[in-house]
């Protein structure tokens, strides 16, 4: 078993993340992680979906979401060679005697403080699952009071977009 | 980078293939050439109705309510679509697969809102599994009460959409006439399935344009029918390079209308031929290779020949656990070059090692070219090439010395395979044989002789009890002219002969044969085989008494009752029933209930395990 990013792009219409989502459920396929979001043509939704399975099956959860009429490609983007984020909202508890401390902590990170009361902090982070995870655990021992993560979205490197040809005309 | 891509049809492409696909037989004239129609102000509902005339859907079955009588009453002014009023919606979805089934024309139902479209649901499940070509028509509350739990209101799309190929939700009238096209053409196309088109009542009250074609647009639907030729060359070469080869032949090449095409190559290669249940009929049984079913019923010399085969070619076949027993001990030794037009069935229960993605016909066509073309140019070292004759033999042994068939009872009570061989006989090849889904199904499978395609109607992937009746009144309706049995039990004739009414009144002449064994056989037959003869809850008839009397049923619907209990009086109620076309026909076969199908591949074991009868395990060459 091993984890593979599929890129999915779709027609923008009402019904289809309950399609996609609801075709992984009935085949027994596992969604590690799910992200839906507008691309840079109206019609087309792209939804990153990240499934832990073995190859043979990754084959099989491609030909089924290529079976869904609103389904227009599906692309397994290699980690190597695409760029691949999640966000992270974290509550941190945080009073004015630790919080210098934590700010310098999640400046490692690259990470920032986008609330701030006198007993919490909220912390903004992207960046990859292991690099958030790293984060977490950093964190964990000032007190974690409430967590808020997003899908995965990735994109490949380099000049090629996968949204090109026949899906402009569409 | 891996990558999978649609392209978009053309319009020109889709309007052409909008139109059901024509009818098997060609010098028929029946194709609807869709006519342009100008832009005219109607309703939805009429748009509806003139989108079904210009797709050609002729006969819709169906049942009116709340949320779809908007589109009742310009039903009732067209002359083009003759709607038959079903008296329960699985009868209407049933009828409309068994009109699909029997012609390859799509296959069209209607229903109200709510529990008339979740009536509707087993059928739709049933089409699904089956891929027959479907499209059904809900009603649905209006678009401003959608969600609050209206009276009649269920979520139907989401109900149904795992099991259709496409589904809409219409609420805006001007989406109706398109939504109609892209049902017609999804459900037609690639591999066929049902389409389910709900629309609301107000889309279906007001006014809009309707003109014809509609534009369509699926830009991401592009089924693959032309076979990569590179795949041919392969699945040639290792065709020729085969010793014991068997086509395993399904349900597609009858979708497919590709059985003159699959006829042809086991003509040019002498392979020997096991027709699925879905298949049989594709290829004669006449034809001496012709192994007949495979699989957890099929003969021994079919399921042992797959065992044995070094080259499996299946076309259009989905290596279902019932063809092929415990997955890791199927045909160990074999090669596999699977055909198919639905990508993700090849390599999804057995890996293939030559997939070819494509329309069966054309897989089939091209490679009796290719065959052909290689063996003109085949050089001396080819000699041994293309020669199956010691396998032809053995697999000839085997169906010599284990031919399907039966024992009599010692007391004289009726033996269901006799009757059901005796219809097959009587009636011969150009009727339609439909059953149910059980004992009676097997039998019907194994005794009646299939000459040819869609001849043979039967639930095979959902295994749908109640399919006979309204799936028998949907092929007549498509095929007047044909003999129609529906050849049932008496456990599924009790859940939708209510069908025998709509028959009745609309001049659906079907014959009904019940086998009747007062029990629910198929599951007696595991009670007495695996449960140590513990008959829980398989006996209809406790009372020994007939609740029903099928006979007086029968009567009291308008249809002729009949009666057999002996041998004797077989041949007499068939030929009777046969020279009986003003109504239709029920005969009540009293047949005795210990009968079990054989042979038997147990559930989830090898298909090397297969029982020729019980307590009787086939004798090998010592070599095998």
């Amino acid at each position: 078993m091993s984890k593979h990013t599929l890129s999915v792009l779709v027609e923008n219409k009402p019904g289809v993340l309950t399609r996609v989502a609801a075709l992984f459920s009935r085949r027994g396929f596992n969604i590690d992680s799910l992200a839906v979001g507008p691309t840079e043509i109206p019609e087309i939704s792209r939804m990153t979906v990240v499934v832990e399975v073995q190859g043979s099956v990754l084959e099989q959860v491609t030909k089924q979401l290529n079976k869904l009429i609103e389904v227009l490609k599906v692309v397994e983007l290699d980690p190597a060679s695409s760029v691949q984020r999640e966000i992270l909202l974290v509550k941190v508890r945080a009073d004015p005697a630790t919080r210098s401390q934590v700010i310098d902590t999640i400046q490692l990170f690259k990470a920032k403080v986008v609330d701030v009361t006198t007993d919490a902090v909220v912390i903004e982070a992207t960046g990859t699952t292991d690099k958030l995870k790293a984060l977490l655990e950093v964190l964990e021992p000032f007190g974690i009071k409430e967590l808020v993560q997003s899908g995965m979205v990735a994109v490949g490197r380099g000049g090629r977009s996968i949204t090109d040809r026949s899906l402009r005309s569409a | 980078m891996s990558e999978t891509t649609k392209q978009a049809p053309s319009p020109a492409d889709v309007a052409q293939r909008a139109r059901p696909k024509p009818p098997a037989d060609p010098s028929s004239t029946d194709v609807t050439v869709a006519p342009v129609v100008p832009a005219i102000e109607v309703t939805g509902a009429q748009a509806l109705v003139l989108a079904l005339e210009a797709v050609g859907a002729d006969t819709v079955f169906g049942i009116p309510g709340g949320a779809i009588l908007p589109a009742y009453d310009p039903m009732l002014d067209s002359s083009k679509v003759r709607h038959i009023l079903v008296r329960h919606e699985q009868g209407a979805g049933h009828a409309a697969e068994g009109y699909a089934a029997a012609t390859g024309r799509v296959g069209v139902c209607m229903a109200t809102s709510g529990p008339g479209a979740t009536n509707l649901v087993t059928a739709i499940a049933d089409a699904h599994m089956d891929s027959v070509p479907m499209v059904a028509i809900t009603g649905q509350v209006s678009s401003a009460s959608i969600g609050s739990d209206a009276f009649q209101e269920a979520d139907i799309r989401g109900i149904t959409m795992p099991i259709t190929k496409h589904n809409y939700l219409v609420t805006d009238p001007a989406k109706i006439a398109q939504a109609v096209a892209e049902a017609f053409h999804v459900a037609s196309t690639g591999r066929p399935g049902p389409v389910l088109v709900d629309i609301s009542k107000d889309a279906l009250q007001a006014m809009t344009t309707f003109s014809w074609p509609p534009q369509i647009d699926l830009p991401g639907y592009r089924p693959v029918t032309r076979p990569h030729s590179k795949q041919i060359r392969e699945a040639s070469r290792f065709i020729a390079a085969a010793k014991r080869p068997v086509l395993y032949v399904g349900g597609g090449v009858v979708r497919a209308h590709a059985s003159d095409r699959l006829r042809e190559l086991v003509e040019l290669t002498q392979i020997p031929v096991v027709t699925t249940l879905m298949a049989r009929g594709t290829v004669p049984d006449s034809n001496p290779l012709n192994l007949g079913m495979p699989g957890m019923h099929g003969t021994v010399a079919a399921v042992t020949s797959l065992q044995k085969s070094d080259l499996i070619i299946a076309l259009g076949a989905r290596f279902d656990d019932r063809v092929t027993g415990q997955l890791s001990t199927f045909a160990p030794e074999a090669k596999v070059i699977h055909a198919d037009i639905d990508p993700a069935e090849i390599s999804k229960n057995r890996i293939a090692d030559v997939p070819i993605v494509g329309d069966v016909g054309e897989v089939i066509g091209d490679l009796i070219e290719q065959i052909r073309a290689d063996q003109a140019s085949a050089g001396p070292e080819q000699s041994d090439a293309w020669d199956y004759a010691a396998w032809r033999e053995r697999v000839a042994g085997w169906k010599q010395t284990y031919p399907l068939g039966w024992t009599d009872t010692e007391d004289g009570t009726l033996s269901p395979q006799y009757v059901i061989q005796r219809i097959g006989q009587l009636t011969g090849p150009e009727g339609t044989y439909v059953a149910g889904v059980g004992q009676h199904q097997m039998w019907a499978a194994q005794f009646v002789q299939y000459e040819r395609p869609n001849a043979w109607l039967n639930s095979g992937g959902l295994g749908t009890m109640g399919y006979a009746v309204p799936a028998a009144m949907g092929a007549k309706v498509a095929e007047p002219e044909r003999t129609v049995w529906a050849i049932d039990g008496d456990g599924c004739f009790q859940m939708t002969n209510q069908e025998l009414a709509t028959c009745v009144i609309n001049n659906i002449p079907i014959k009904v044969a019940i086998i009747n064994n007062s029990s629910l056989g198929m599951v007696r037959q595991w009670q007495t085989l695996f449960y140590n003869e513990r008959y829980s809850n398989t006996d209809l008839q406790p009372m020994q008494q007939r609740v029903p009397d099928f006979v007086k049923l029968a009567d009291a619907y308008g249809c002729l009752g009949l009666r057999a209990e002996t041998t004797e009086e077989v041949d007499a109620v068939i030929k009777q029933a046969l020279e009986t076309n003003d109504r239709p026909v029920v005969i009540d076969f009293v047949v005795h209930r210990d009968a079990m199908v054989w042979p038997m591949v147990p559930a989830g074991v090898s298909n090397d395990k297969i029982m020729a009868a019980r307590h009787e395990a086939p004798v090998w060459e010592r070599e095998e």
